[in-house]
């Protein structure tokens, strides 16, 4: 068989923000690169982001970086590594005036500078007032960002690869890196892009989960393929999850719904919040409002005839207030949850919104595995930027609108050190060519005819195993099943055939194998959630609820065989003070 | 005949990615709309529909949450089909 091959300098798998930041330094410095996308590059995720991104640019209230540092380490439960978090607080607002001169058309105050708004986690003073620090175009920001960085690069002239789906990455036998496969969504040929550097950017795997805020392309591919690659993720069993989504569908219906005086109640009309968090009832915390949804349910007091999921009531505001102050809900609750709010409560379920673990890198964006010689050894030829990334600016917990900021500051970074490589390694390394076979054997794995399941059953029963036994409400007993069942059923997909075996655009392949990714990706997340008997963050645990800094100050790291290891937290910044460690109160 | 049914799976494998995007909320409303409501498009719908794919996402999604009309007929024709779907799915 023949198989074309294309050479470049660099890379990209992925065209959200991280990826099309970290092409346009390249193009730009004129190294030839190379975008991989399966979906239009415009069609990324980054486009859902419509908060903003967050620096300390202090146009509307007094700010500077180092409370932006000190938010982001508390936020992260102290899982965060000071020295990345530093660099990124302190690149923020280069990195938005950059925006601004490529054409992101930022909010602006009357005074001319860009508006910046309120979110929540966001202080001033280390911990003192609210801070205004989100930067925003409209409730488009995300869009506007894509959009702009697309267009820069169409005139850079970086070369897009669109609708072209990677599968693996090449590795030679000393470990190099030398680009990846991916197959041509299109015709269905696979293709070898060669390049000297190779940068995932493939955003998060919230798909992991039945009820969650994520596109469908969110499959954790990028983190998969390192994997395959022998490289270890980082921190997988910390999930964010949003606690008010709309249940079985997952879009998110916004705090501020309970902020009108909206209010959750179970099966028997209990507005059970108020058991949970007397004081501040339906508007305490994420994580509280989420594991109670969670214990309400496995107690039985869930609500419909799966009793899998509760009511956010708001019917008794007014309709006059709820299409006032709440049309966007309305219009969600009444396409997907097909009730009108003005008349009966909204079924909801704790949503998946994002993943703080992934592909572990340091702050150039190399990724860095565990070697003889330390903790944190590049593997050559290898970067990784964005959701997929691990740096690790979030830790434990992401703070919103950090990670807009952690895609565009780790993205130029990763580009910026990717050029001094470039400058010292000139020419390509030769092709490892059993590596490609290995990787069209696993392709050519879904030709197989005859007999077998069916791979949107396995993804459905998948996704609801996740969401059942490595949510919101985790326990050892819980877990330990969880992971027995996603092994069982990563096993069944083996057995797996498709039905439809054309070549040109068979999308139920690139589901097939998007739900292989997935699963390698969830089994690494039950494992990691299993292991850690500590609740730090996001991740929550019944039976050990505290935060155990003796223990667990540290980072996992899963590996593909099944192993688990651990790398201490980087607590030293790089110029100022270490943040000492306080309980995340606030 | 044959050839027939491999072009319209052909034109429906490729729309369907074409409805992969960046928005939870337009991956479910388009795939819906490709097995409840494409077939039975006349040739015109169809090819507004084709045209709708390719609109930016944040422009899709004013236009499905009907937070924005458009004065174009064909488009808004094929929009009002895709909302009166979604909303008359059963959940
Ligand atoms: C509803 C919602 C709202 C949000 N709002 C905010 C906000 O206001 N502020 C904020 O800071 N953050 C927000 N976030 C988070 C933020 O949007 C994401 O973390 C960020 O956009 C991820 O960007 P990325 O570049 O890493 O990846 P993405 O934008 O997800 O891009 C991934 C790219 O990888 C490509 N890809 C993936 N797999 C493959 C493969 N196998 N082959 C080829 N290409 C592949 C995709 O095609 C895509 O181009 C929000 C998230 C959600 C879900």
């Amino acid at each position: 068989m023949t198989i074309k091959i294309r050479k470049f300098d660099t890379l990209i798998i992925g065209a959200g923000g991280g990826g099309l930041r970290a092409a346009l330094q390249l193009a730009r410095a004129d190294a030839k690169v190379a975008v991989v996308s399966k979906v239009f590059p415009t069609r990324s995720h980054t486009v859902a982001a419509q908060g903003g991104l967050n620096a300390a640019l202090a146009n509307v209230s007094p700010d500077n970086w180092h409370f932006h540092m000190f938010d982001t380490v508390k936020g992260s439960d102290y899982l965060g590594d000071q020295d990345a978090i530093e660099y990124m607080c302190r690149s923020a607002p280069k990195v938005v005036y950059e925006l601004d001169h490529f054409g992101v058309p930022f909010s602006r105050r009357e005074d001319g500078n860009i508006y910046q708004r309120a979110f929540g986690g966001q202080s001033q003073d280390y911990g003192g007032e609210q801070a205004s620090r989100t930067c925003a175009a409209a409730d488009r920001t995300g869009h506007a960002i894509l959009h702009t960085l697309y267009q820069q690069n169409i005139a850079a002239k970086t070369h897009f690869f669109d609708e072209y789906f990677a599968i693996d990455l090449i590795k030679d036998e000393e470990g190099y890196i030398l680009g990846a496969i991916a197959l041509e969504i299109e015709t269905g040929e696979p293709i070898i892009i060669e390049a000297k550097t190779t940068l995932i950017a493939t955003g998060g795997a919230g798909q992991l989960f039945r009820t969650c805020t994520n596109a469908l392309i969110n499959t954790g591919d990028g983190m998969a393929m390192a994997l395959r690659a022998g490289i270890p993720l980082q921190d997988m069993e910390f999930f964010q999850f949003h606690p008010t989504g709309i249940a079985g569908k997952g879009m998110l219906i916004t705090e501020g719904v309970r902020g009108e005086g909206g209010y959750l109640v179970n099966v028997d009309g209990e507005r059970f919040m108020e058991r949970y968090a007397p004081r501040a009832k339906d508007l305490a915390s994420r994580d509280i409002v989420s594991r109670a949804i969670a214990i309400e349910i496995r107690e039985g007091r869930g609500c419909g005839p799966d009793k899998d999921h509760v009511f956010l009531k708001v019917d008794h505001i007014g309709a006059d207030i709820i299409k006032k102050r709440l049309p966007g809900i309305r219009d969600l609750a009444m396409t997907f949850a097909h009730i009108d709010p003005i008349e009966s409560a909204i079924p909801v379920y704790p949503t998946a919104h994002y993943t703080m673990g992934g592909i572990p890198t340091n702050r150039q964006g190399q990724v860095v595995v565990p070697e003889m010689e330390g903790p944190e050894e590049p593997v050559p030829g290898l970067y990784a930027a964005g959701e997929c990334a691990c740096v690790s600016v979030h830790g434990a917990n992401r703070l919103g609108g950090n990670s807009l900021l952690d895609i565009l500051v780790f993205g130029r970074a990763a580009a910026n050190h990717i050029i001094s490589h470039l400058e010292a390694n000139r020419y390509h390394r030769q092709m490892d060519m059993d590596s490609v076979e290995k990787s069209l054997t696993r392709l050519a794995r879904w030709d197989k005819k005859g007999e077998g399941e069916s791979v949107p059953e396995l993804r459905t029963e998948f996704r609801k195993v996740m969401e059942d036994h490595c949510g919101v409400f985790r326990e050892h007993s819980v877990l330990e099943k969880g992971l027995e069942k996603v092994k069982v059923l990563r096993q069944r997909l083996q057995n797996a055939r498709l039905k439809d075996h054309s070549k040109i655009f068979n999308t139920a392949r690139i589901e097939a194998m998007e739900l292989e990714n997935l699963m390698d990706v969830g089994i690494a997340t039950v494992a990691s959630a299993l292991a850690r008997t500590e609740s730090r963050g996001a991740h929550s645990r019944m039976d050990y609820t505290e935060r155990d800094d003796t223990n667990w100050l540290k980072h996992s790291l899963y590996f593909e065989s099944g192993r688990l290891d651990y790398k201490p937290v980087r607590l030293k910044p790089i110029t100022v003070d270490p943040f000492p460690l306080k309980p995340r109160v606030y | 005949m044959v050839a027939d049914n491999n072009s319209n799976k052909l034109n429906r494998d490729r729309l369907l990615w074409s409805c992969r995007r960046g928005m939870l909320e337009l991956d479910l409303l388009l795939k819906d709309f490709i097995y409840k409501g494409y077939e039975t498009l006349e040739l015109d719908d169809q090819k507004a529909f084709s045209d709708l794919l390719d609109y930016p996402d944040a422009v899709l999604f004013d236009l499905l949450m009907g937070k924005s009309i458009t004065a174009d007929q064909g488009i808004a024709s094929v929009v009002k089909k895709i909302r009166t779907i979604a909303t008359s799915t059963t959940a």
